[in-house]
């Protein structure tokens, strides 16, 4: 058998914990997935059924450049949507396609039996150390909450910065650092650095500006090249942006039983994955009078078709308009462009209006 | 006289207006861009020339729209590039104050503006599917042996409109070769597909949207009456069509060059030069962006389509 190079499919930043945790904590080497180009798409697309979510399309492409890169053992998550489905689907177009993988398939753990996971990580390294595993996934998680906190703070006052680039370079820098941390200390102690640096770069934000909120589907709300980059065109015209979806806020702090009460006017019952999330932060944007929302979604993502009347009830009723985006494997900007543009004049000239 | 001057070049036709300081057109010109943005506004700017010949007009400011904004708006250099939903509001709102709701539907996407006080509350356009747009309307016209033109007039003879499929513009042609092959009249398919191509559109563009009168109706489309009375019948409102709606979103651009302030004269000799663009494939990344570069006689002035800076070809200016 040769030696154990893991991997897992992009999600944002969050590659740089997920190394972390599996060099770190399960002992094995790691082999981050290539940066997302068109290509990834292009081969994801190329072997996945047609109407899959593009997510499955996304994961299944860096399935295919890692292991070029080397990797031979890969890992898929569960979910609460057709996400719980991907690996078993995946595992078996590699094994059609003639890949010799390991596929480790975290859906076959469940959350309500932490010790399913350990079994599962168990089947990556038999040599792993339990206590170790721990240690580590506590750091992680830790990791996971600064890097969220950088980000938002980021998403929110990039559009403001006064030397182009300077956000993203101090980002990029940041990411760095933390596989080198060794402690709680530690990661604390650089993540403040960071952070303390990152408010005192300067910015150039007017008192009020115009600001939009994005709400939608986990994968695409939160892997910047499957929205096209939504974020920052949008902070290129000058919109300090917010969204509230990300995995600190969704998986280590899920406030689901408190969503209910606050949406109880406009929905009652769940509807699966991010969708009760989605009217939440629409109806709290909207109470909070932002001057927009962006809701993004893979096309054909059930939840959030569902999450949509809804929206445009909260939209009716707060007069806040809503601007949709439905994904697959198109790349074309244009489209893209055009409505986000007339989106921006939209909400200037409203803002202009209620002066 | 300082006048400013409005393109509109969509997938299908291109448009034109040179409008003076009180937003009274001058001239005005709608033409096919027959696959060709440059070489239709090279037409374009050659036709509005020749209509303000022997006036005294300086255009003081340009302004483009359309999917063919940014090359057009290199060409001209343009103050103003301005997408075709923010335009469309601008010229409708100019000519209609009150106007609450604007259906839109042109050769290849169509939209649905909602307006408030002159300023514009939402909007949608057609995503991923081009049915029920003018070219689906082209195609089905010559199916049937008609000219388009013709369509809307034969839609308002027929009493019993057959129904026809409007989901998707696939659906809608089989199901209409089918209706034929069975013995429906002609008049009553033509009308049936002008009611399709209205349920497809308040299904799919206007789901979720209040629609409020004053109803306009501008695009290619609204100059078939049969769509025109199938929208009136679908949402029990009164629907304007106006004369000039084909040049609604030449004239908004026109107009917000106007507001720009920002001038610079303008010489239709522009339509003489050599325009030329080179698609280069960008092989710094497996991205592999395609970046268009404008070359005017010769001299490279612009160039788009890199997704980040390593892919940057910078114009010498």
């Amino acid at each position: 058998m040769p030696e154990t190079k893991v991997s897992f499919p992009h999600l944002g930043s969050y590659c740089v914990p997920i190394e972390y945790l599996f060099t770190r904590g399960v002992g094995v080497d790691y082999v981050t997935p290539p940066p997302i180009t068109r290509r990834t798409l292009e081969i994801g697309s190329r072997y996945s059924p047609d109407t899959v979510c593009a997510p499955f399309k996304y994961n299944l492409g860096n399935y295919i450049e890692t292991i070029e890169a080397g990797a031979n053992t890969l890992v898929q998550t569960g979910g609460v949507c057709r996400l719980g489905y991907y690996g078993e689907l995946h595992e078996q177009i590699l094994r059609d396609l003639g890949y010799k993988v390991r596929f480790v398939n975290m859906a076959r753990a469940s959350y309500s039996n932490p010790a399913s996971f350990y079994s599962e990580f168990l089947s990556i390294n038999p040599d792993l150390s339990l206590k170790r595993v721990a240690a580590v996934l506590t750091l992680v998680l830790k990791m996971v909450e600064h890097i969220d906190a950088f980000e938002s703070y980021m998403r929110n006052n990039v559009g403001f910065e006064c030397e182009e680039g300077s956000f993203d370079r101090l980002h990029q820098d940041f990411l760095a650092s933390l596989s080198a941390v060794e402690s709680h200390k530690e990661l604390s102690a650089i993540s403040k650095l960071y952070m303390r640096r990152l408010k005192e770069l300067p910015i150039n934000r007017p008192k009020n500006p115009l600001r939009v909120g994005i709400i939608g589907e986990y994968y695409t709300i939160m892997e910047p090249f499957s929205n096209h980059f939504m974020e920052k065109s949008l902070a290129r015209m000058g919109i300090a942006v917010d969204r509230w979806i990300n995995i600190s806020n969704t998986l280590l702090h899920n406030p689901s039983k408190k969503v209910i009460t606050h949406i109880k006017d406009y929905a009652k019952y769940d509807m699966g994955a991010t969708a009760m999330f989605s009217i939440d932060k629409a109806l709290e944007f909207a109470k909070k009078h932002y001057d927009g929302i962006i809701h993004v979604k893979s096309f054909g993502c059930t939840p959030e078709i569902d999450a949509m009347t809804v929206l445009q009830n909260i939209s009716n009723d707060y007069k806040i308009p809503i601007l949709y985006f439905s994904f697959d494997s198109q790349t074309s900007e244009t489209g893209i462009q055009t409505r986000l543009e007339a989106f921006y004049d939209m909400i200037v000239m409203r803002k202009e209006d209620r002066k | 006289m300082k006048a400013y001057l409005g393109i509109d070049v969509g997938s299908i036709s291109t448009k034109g207006v040179v409008i003076d300081s009180k937003n009274a057109i001058l001239a005005s010109e709608y033409l096919w861009t027959e696959g060709d943005p440059m070489g239709a506004v090279r037409r374009l700017l050659k036709a509005l020339a020749s209509q303000l010949e022997g006036k005294d007009v300086q255009v003081a400011a340009v302004g483009t729209t359309g999917s063919a904004r940014k090359l057009t708006g290199a060409m001209t250099d343009a103050q103003v590039v301005k997408n075709e939903i923010t335009a469309h509001a601008i010229g409708t709102t100019s000519l209609y104050p009150d106007v609450r709701t604007i259906f839109e539907i042109g050769g290849q996407d169509s939209k649905i503006i909602l307006v408030e006080n002159g300023i514009v509350v939402d909007y949608a356009m057609n995503t991923l599917c081009a049915a029920g747009t003018g070219s689906f309307l082209s195609s089905q016209a010559r199916r049937l042996g008609v000219q388009v033109e013709e369509f809307g007039e034969i839609a308002l003879t027929s009493q019993h409109p057959t129904p026809i499929a409007a989901r998707c513009t696939v659906f809608a042609e089989s199901d209409l070769v089918h209706k034929a092959q069975i013995g429906h009249k002609k008049e009553d398919i033509i009308a049936g597909l002008c009611k399709a191509v209205v349920t497809n559109y308040l299904n799919n563009v206007g789901k979720g949207k209040k629609i409020a009168p004053p109803i306009v109706f501008q695009g290619g489309v609204s100059k078939n009456v049969g769509v025109k009375k199938a929208f009136e019948d679908a949402t029990g409102f009164p629907v304007t069509v106006d004369p000039n709606g084909h040049l609604t979103g030449a004239l908004g651009v026109a107009i917000l060059a106007r507001k720009s302030g920002k001038e610079q004269p303008f010489s239709f000799g522009v339509a003489d030069m050599d325009f030329v663009t080179r698609g280069v494939e960008c092989g710094k990344c497996s991205n592999r962006c395609e970046i268009i570069c404008v070359y005017q006689n010769g001299r490279l002035i612009d160039s788009w389509g890199n997704r980040c800076e390593n892919g940057a070809i910078r114009a010498a200016k």
